[in-house]
């Protein structure tokens, strides 16, 4: 039984099958999609949804990206979304098509449809000799027509390629040479690097721009306010010209950093904007102060706190643009390539389709780095040297010190247990600055930074609170936990004073540490195994399935101590995307409070699987990153600089940093595609902090968990 | 960056060349923007990170900053030179095989500082080939099916 997928947003936005799927003439499919191949295997997924439902090999399709020129617009690639949107989408547009083909196809070869089968792009009558291709019925051709929504996509159980193993589309073409946007080269291609300033609001007083044109193979040198950047010949004349420029340049610095030793204490004092957030959605009505039941047997409350985390992508964001008469063309690595021609537009003053967007592979981002950025600063240099391509490639202390963070949260839990050891009574309340700054037309504001620095500077637009269900600061606030009585409220805290924007997970991450965590604590206070108080209180079938798995196959052994121990965390994405559950066990070093990671075991499920290999790729790449930002990541800064600015400042897991893994998928045939990108972000903090108190008795609630934090909670 | 430029002589995946480039010029800029091998990257370009990882006289080099003078005439291996013609080399197909990637921009430094340890050590253990990897960065969090792939790299080697 097939559950019909629901017509997906994306197609709405986009109804013309010819947008989506194009019969080519040359033996090939090309199925266009706006959303970009971060690293996260979409394009693949993409690739093998639009093969399946076409009845065509995954060899003859070629999957065309977002480009402003053509192809659909779906916004940006964020939020788990893009197998669902876009995913649902290419298997519509791909259904109505094989559907239109076999009427042409009925007709051409005098056979019923019904007598009709397709294999590889091949249409035979059975019983009878007769066959015509795709290619010779319609190659080249229009559908010139909307997608309707009422052909039938395939069952899953007639799947051959989609839930099946198979490989990544891209992955060769960059296991064997340069295959990402920063390795294109044009005729006459220039090199650029920017100068950012050494802090947010600092103002260039003096530079010596006349001694910078003089170097070698110096072509331009752009000033504008505070925006310095300079283009040469050679990549390495760009990098010293830039040096040189900066060590000529004097700024004029401002202290507008909080003191990073109280950094919570002053998110809480803040202005702040609260909602009550009610099934995961927030209500513009007052916040309702909590009042703890009559009834409660036992009430606990703890606070639990994230520092500013950096996506810290491995390639410095890149943008490669040219200003060939009135068309300023940008290859970018962004995500919404279609949101920032527009802010771009803006910011020069210009008509969109003055510009055009082409997304070119880059390096994983893990929501809004500094990809944005750059294109428009590759845009101010292009527009300084007409008709000569400018590569642009930020320097790694840029990209550290100017992208936008996941924001600090401070997130308190407040709970109490009934006479039967269940939850009666939850309260969560959750702090941070705004999770939403990606670029788009914001009328006299920007969230580009070069927008801020020029002379004639752009304002960053104020915060607003975002009001859909599970954004942002809420998300995953709303536990999925069946509790009788349940307030959640998200407080968005005003002053942002570090640049923030989306990182992956989002709100999840600290909402998911600090629920998860909480749970132990609430099962420890009632003496109630960890993984038997999630199931007392977990409604959802799927997640009870889920749950009960993790626990089997990690050889679930519950609060057992002594330097090492077992922790386990679970959440549904969104509450509607992939679930996951993680148990780690670690080991602690008593006298170092050194954590060692020794073994995670994660379980997830994503309705029907596409591509299960890159399923687990997902999940397991999310843990890691996730152990990363939990064990060893906090943006450091001082009163005016940030001064986490290479790898050594702000270190990352490393190879024998990372434990063994092992992952085991519940598959669901027919059920609908769930993102799976993010899952594990929220679970991976938790299951850490919960095996820390299981081989210590030392509960931490503080990240990251570096080795001082550890030893002072001993 | 001195005027005027010398001529440098680089032996490059099995090709002689011999270029107009100042020999202070990193390597990691010659490969990439004169002789149009891009799959060495520039990650940091602070020796930090091991995403332009290059072999040189069979030793692994951070490119980045590595003068082009420095190389001294030793042979120069990049991603580029590991495949045999049509043939990848048994690191890249086991790399492939087990999709030990995400993003994969930091894959061409990881390959070949795994080159350069499988080189003088067929047979690695797990800790051994984390240690050789202890300095190249992933963000995207693929070390475990690096890890699988380094090793079935390396029984296909040994055998």
């Amino acid at each position: 039984m097939t559950e019909r997928a629901p017509l997906s947003p994306s197609l709405r936005g986009n109804p013309d099958l010819d947008t989506w799927i194009a019969i080519r003439t040359d033996g090939t499919v090309a199925i266009s999609t706006g959303k970009v191949e971060i690293g996260q295997g979409i394009v693949t997924a993409i690739a093998r949804i639009g093969a399946e439902e076409l009845d065509v090999s995954i060899e003859r399709v070629r999957v065309e990206s977002a480009d402003t020129a053509r192809g659909p617009n779906e916004g940006v690639t964020s939020g788990s979304n893009s197998v669902e949107h876009s995913g649902n989408a290419v298997r519509q547009a791909a259904a109505e098509a094989r559907q239109l083909l076999l009427e042409l196809a009925a007709e051409r070869l005098g056979a019923p449809l019904s007598a009709l089968e397709v294999e590889d792009g091949t249409v035979s009558a059975r019983g009878s000799d007769r066959s015509v291709t795709y290619w010779e019925l319609f190659g080249g051709r229009s559908f010139d027509r909307k997608v309707t929504g009422e052909a039938v996509p395939k069952p899953a159980e007639a799947y051959s390629i989609v839930g099946r193993p198979g490989a990544r589309i891209d992955l060769e073409a960059k296991l064997t040479g340069g295959a990402f946007l920063v390795d294109m080269t044009l005729p006459g291609m220039l090199f650029g690097r920017v100068a950012r300033p050494p802090s947010y609001r600092a103002e260039l007083l003096a530079v010596d721009e006349e001694a910078a044109r003089k170097l070698p193979g110096v072509v331009a040198v752009v000033r504008d306010g505070n925006f310095l950047g300079v283009v040469a010949e050679r990549e390495e004349q760009a990098v010293f010209a830039r040096e040189q420029l900066l060590d000529s340049a004097r700024w004029r610095e401002q202290e507008t950093l909080p003191p990073q030793d109280r950094l919570y204490e002053w998110l809480l004092e803040q202005p702040r904007e609260s909602y009550p957030v009610v099934d995961g959605v927030p209500e513009q009505r007052p916040v309702e102060p909590h009042e703890d039941p009559p009834d409660a047997a036992l009430t606990l409350e703890a606070t639990y706190c994230r520092p500013y985390h950096m996506h810290g992508s491995i390639g410095p964001s890149a943008a490669l643009a040219v200003q060939q008469h009135d068309m300023l063309t940008i290859w970018s690595h962004s995500q919404g390539i279609s949101v920032t021609r527009q802010a771009i537009a803006q910011a020069l003053g210009i008509a969109d389709d003055a510009i055009r967007l082409i997304h070119a592979d880059g390096p994983g981002c893990y929501g809004n780095n500094g990809a944005d950025d750059v294109t428009f600063d590759a845009a101010l240099l292009a527009r300084a040297v007409p008709g000569r391509p400018v590569m642009l490639s930020l320097t790694r202390q840029e990209e550290h010190t100017w992208e936008p963070y996941g924001p600090a949260m401070v997130v308190k839990l407040r709970g109490s247990l009934g006479a039967g050891a269940r939850v009666i009574d939850w309260s969560h309340e959750t702090f941070s600055n705004s999770h939403i700054g990606r670029p788009r037309a914001f009328g006299e504001q920007s969230q580009l930074a070069a927008a801020w620095l020029r002379a004639e500077p752009m304002q960053r637009p104020e915060p607003r609170a975002m009001l859909f269900s599970h954004v942002g600061i809420h998300r995953n606030a709303d536990p999925l936990y069946a509790f009788p009585a349940k307030r959640v409220v998200k407080h968005l805290v005003k002053p942002t004073p570090l640049r923030t924007s989306s990182l992956r997970g989002l709100g999840a991450y600290a909402n998911v540490f600090a629920i998860e965590s909480f749970m132990d604590e609430l099962a420890h206070a009632a003496d109630v195994d960890p993984v038997e108080f999630r199931l007392r209180h977990l409604r959802d079938r799927r997640a009870r399935e889920l749950v009960e798995t993790a626990a089997e196959r990690s050889g679930w052994r519950g609060p057992a101590g002594e330097g090492r121990g077992q922790g386990f965390g679970f959440a549904r994405y969104k509450n509607s995307a992939a679930y996951a559950a993680v148990v780690v066990e670690l080991e602690v070093d008593r006298e170092t409070g050194e954590i060692r990671l020794l073994r995670a075991l994660i379980a997830g499920d994503a309705g029907q699987v596409v591509d299960p290999d890159g399923l687990v790729n997902q999940l397991e790449g999310g843990f890691v990153q996730a152990a990363s930002w939990t064990l060893k990541e906090e943006v450091r800064f001082d009163r005016t600089r940030i001064t986490s600015c290479d790898w050594e400042s702000y270190p990352i897991l490393s190879f024998p940093e990372v434990p063994e893994v092992e992952t085991v998928v519940l598959e669901r045939p027919g059920a609908p595609f769930l993102g799976v990108g993010e899952a594990t972000q929220g679970p991976t903090p938790a299951a850490i902090a919960n095996a820390i108190f299981h081989a210590t008795g030392a509960r931490l609630r503080t990240l990251p968990f570096t080795p001082d934090r550890v030893r002072a909670a001993l | 960056m001195a005027e005027p430029q010398h001529g440098v002589e680089l032996r490059v995946n099995g090709e002689l060349h011999r270029l107009e480039v100042d020999p202070s010029t990193p390597l990691l800029y010659v490969l990439r923007n004169d002789l149009g091998l891009r799959a060495a990257k520039l990650g940091c370009g602070l020796e930090q990170c091991g995403a332009c990882s290059v072999l040189v006289g069979g030793e692994a080099v951070l490119a980045c900053n590595f003068p082009i003078g420095r190389v001294d005439g030793r042979e120069v291996l990049t991603l580029e030179g590991l495949a045999e013609g049509d043939a990848l080399h048994p690191l890249q197909r086991a790399f492939l095989e087990e999709q030990a990637a995400q993003c994969a921009y930091c894959v061409p430094g990881i390959i070949m500082a795994a080159a350069a340890l499988l080189a003088w050590n067929d047979d690695p253990s797990d800790a051994e080939i984390r240690r050789a990897l202890a300095d190249n960065l992933c963000r995207c969090g693929a070390q475990p099916r690096m890890l699988r792939a380094v090793k079935r790299a390396a029984q296909e080697l040994g055998s």
